[in-house]
């Protein structure tokens, strides 16, 4: 028996998130005392693919096949499947991510699993299995109990610390034998965002809100994010104005995002912000009014005009 | 083409967030209750594409107790032609998807919203796909006909993607599948009166997860205040106390 791991590459490689999700699944196939494999489903090289024992899988399930690369989902939930009955799995656990989501629920139905996504922690109990998760968007945690054989886990990135075992896998490839009729997605045309720290995968993100006045004064907060090798974030009205890209978009209706460290720059603070970054670790902000609601949320603050404390904060930044 | 839109009905986005009877169940007392904002952007566009041309009907569809009649009657206000209400309390997303699949069988399209606001579950849409065993296209920001195929245009980790897939399919919608949500027109809200909202009766399912207990996060510190002529010190603040830099 064991846990499967759907470990996502991008173009070939794995990202720190990859490792976290690998970290947080040994850790619970420690507690249950079961085998760690990860499967991936890509053209991963073997030495990358080894990088993921040091995390603490004992196994990789290695799925090369070109067809996959549409991300039909009904036939990569067909694939993991096929991984999680090879291995005898009782849980498969995804990354909460674009992907995760989309196939964590086809995969629960499958496997008569029991699914609880956004996960934040350990399991508090493994029998029963109960783990806690966030709920309205951050405003709470549950404590999900799962009555059913298997569970399906999607994991909250940024919650786990990366642990490295010293530990190596073993790689088999494995045909999880997807037929052709399985896939009817026809990708036309990928736009991947080049040359930017990703929003979700950042560790620092820079956001701005009405309080920067046009869309034609980023420049500060673009040099900033740069030193920072951190991501550029906006509120909603930002984006409506055609100020920063949809991209950028976060709160309840645009990206939900924990990073370790958010900057908000002359933004007010409502629910519907907060939504979507209350659960980074240490949030700053800069308002020049004192009343603003965001200073409720943040850890440190400055009561002030954006304008002359964003040259201080490069400089300082420069300095360190 | 039929449309099922799937509706959640969940608490409005500014409400304050309690529990009652130890922290075991969501405090609903005083609540406004709201169509969840992707389902309300689903819809939309599921109203633009029937003015298109094409769309037979547009049904959308709940599981819930009486109270949520209001909510799909507000959907049929914006403009859906029929509404169904499977009669049970949405006990989690694996019950909810089974009651669904009853009902969802003669659609060509349905929509669901990436996540309710209230569990945020993330779950009701696939599960359906799978039940149905129809394809799914999740994180969908936008979505058009061509013939009998779907364009569609989705995120992805690290970029977007433009598709085309065949149906009957499930598409779960996120931000960017409609601009502005449709709000109810008086015309709209006098001829919802009229069109039928059908009551189903619930078949067996189990569900297969349940809430032990809510928790709110801790109360936060004080916010620590630096001065604005000496913003630098923030950063040694954020690398030295915080170590976040
Ligand atoms: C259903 C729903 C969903 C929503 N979803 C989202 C969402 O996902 N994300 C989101 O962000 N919003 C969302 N909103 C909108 C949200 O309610 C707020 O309107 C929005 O977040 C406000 O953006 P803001 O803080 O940039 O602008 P404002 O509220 O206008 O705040 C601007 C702030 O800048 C400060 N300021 C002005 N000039 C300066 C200066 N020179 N220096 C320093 N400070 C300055 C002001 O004091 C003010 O506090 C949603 C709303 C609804 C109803
Ligand atoms: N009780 C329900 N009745 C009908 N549709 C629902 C219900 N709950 C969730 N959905 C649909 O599933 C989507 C995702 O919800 P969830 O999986 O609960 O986060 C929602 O946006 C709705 O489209």
């Amino acid at each position: 028996m064991s846990i499967l791991v759907y470990t996502e590459n991008w173009d070939g490689k794995f990202k720190k998130l990859s490792f976290e999700l690998v970290s947080y699944a040994a850790a619970i196939a420690k507690e249950m005392g079961l085998d760690l494999t990860a499967l991936s489903i890509g053209n991963v090289a073997d030495d990358e693919l080894n990088k993921l024992g040091n995390y603490g899988a004992s196994k990789i399930l290695k799925v090369e096949n070109d067809k996959f690369n549409s991300l039909d989902n009904k036939a990569l939930s067909k694939a993991v499947v096929a991984a999680a009955e090879n291995v005898g799995a009782k849980i498969v656990v995804f990354a909460h991510n674009n992907l995760g989501k989309a196939l964590a629920p086809r995969v629960s139905v499958k496997l008569n699993a029991g699914l609880v996504s956004g996960v934040t922690e350990l399991p508090s109990s493994t029998s029963p299995f109960v783990v806690k998760k966030k709920v309205f968007t951050g405003k709470a945690f549950a404590n999900v109990k799962v009555d059913a054989e298997n569970v399906v886990l999607t994991f909250a990135q940024n919650s786990y610390e990366i642990v490295e075992t010293g530990g190596s896998a073993a790689v088999e490839a494995f045909d999880p034998q997807v037929g052709d009729a399985d896939f009817s997605t026809v990708v036309n045309e990928t736009n991947k965002i080049t040359g930017k720290v990703l929003l979700n995968d950042a560790e620092i993100v820079v956001s701005g809100g009405r309080g920067m006045k046009s869309g034609d004064n980023w420049g500060g907060l673009e040099e900033l994010a740069d030193l920072l090798n951190a991501g550029m974030a906006c509120s909603r009205p930002v984006s409506d104005e055609g100020w920063r890209s949809h991209d950028e978009h976060v709160g309840q209706t645009g990206k939900i995002i924990a990073p370790n460290l958010y900057f908000a720059f002359g933004i007010s603070g409502a629910i519907q912000h907060l939504g979507g970054v209350s659960s980074s670790k240490v949030i700053v902000a800069i308002n020049k009014d004192p009343e603003a609601p965001i200073f409720e949320a943040a850890d440190y603050g400055i009561v002030g005009d954006v304008f002359k404390v964003i040259p201080q904060l490069i400089e300082g930044v420069k300095e360190m | 083409m039929k449309i099922l839109v799937l509706i959640s009905n969940v608490p409005d986005t500014t409400t304050k967030i309690r529990f009652t009877g130890d922290n075991t169940a969501f405090d609903a007392a005083g609540v406004q209750w709201i169509i969840n904002p992707w389902d309300e952007l689903a819809l939309t566009r599921a109203m633009e594409l029937k003015e298109a041309g094409g769309v037979e009907k547009i049904t959308v569809a709940n599981v819930g107790e009486k109270i949520t009649e209001a909510t799909l009657r507000k959907a049929l206000a914006v403009g859906a032609d029929d509404a169904i209400r499977i009669d049970a309390p949405a006990k989690d997303a694996f019950f909810v998807a089974s009651q669904l699949s009853k009902i969802a069988g003669d659609y060509d399209l349905i929509l669901a919203g990436i996540e309710a606001s209230d569990y945020n579950g993330n779950a009701v849409g696939g599960m359906l796909a799978e039940l149905l065993d129809y394809n799914s296209v999740s994180a969908v920001s936008g979505i058009n006909m061509d013939g009998d195929k779907f364009v569609i245009n989705r995120e992805i980790d690290g970029g977007s993607q433009v598709l085309s897939v065949t149906g009957p399919l499930v598409a779960i919608v996120q931000k960017g599948i409609a601009k502005e949500p449709r709000i109810p027109a008086m015309r709209g809200i006098m001829m919802a009166r009229k069109k039928p909202l059908n009551v189903v009766e619930a078949v067996d399912a189990h569900e297969k997860t349940s809430f032990v207990n809510f928790e709110l996060p801790p109360p936060k510190a004080a916010c620590k205040m630096v001065d604005e002529e000496n913003a630098k010190e923030l950063i040694t603040l954020l690398h030295e106390e915080a170590k976040v830099l």
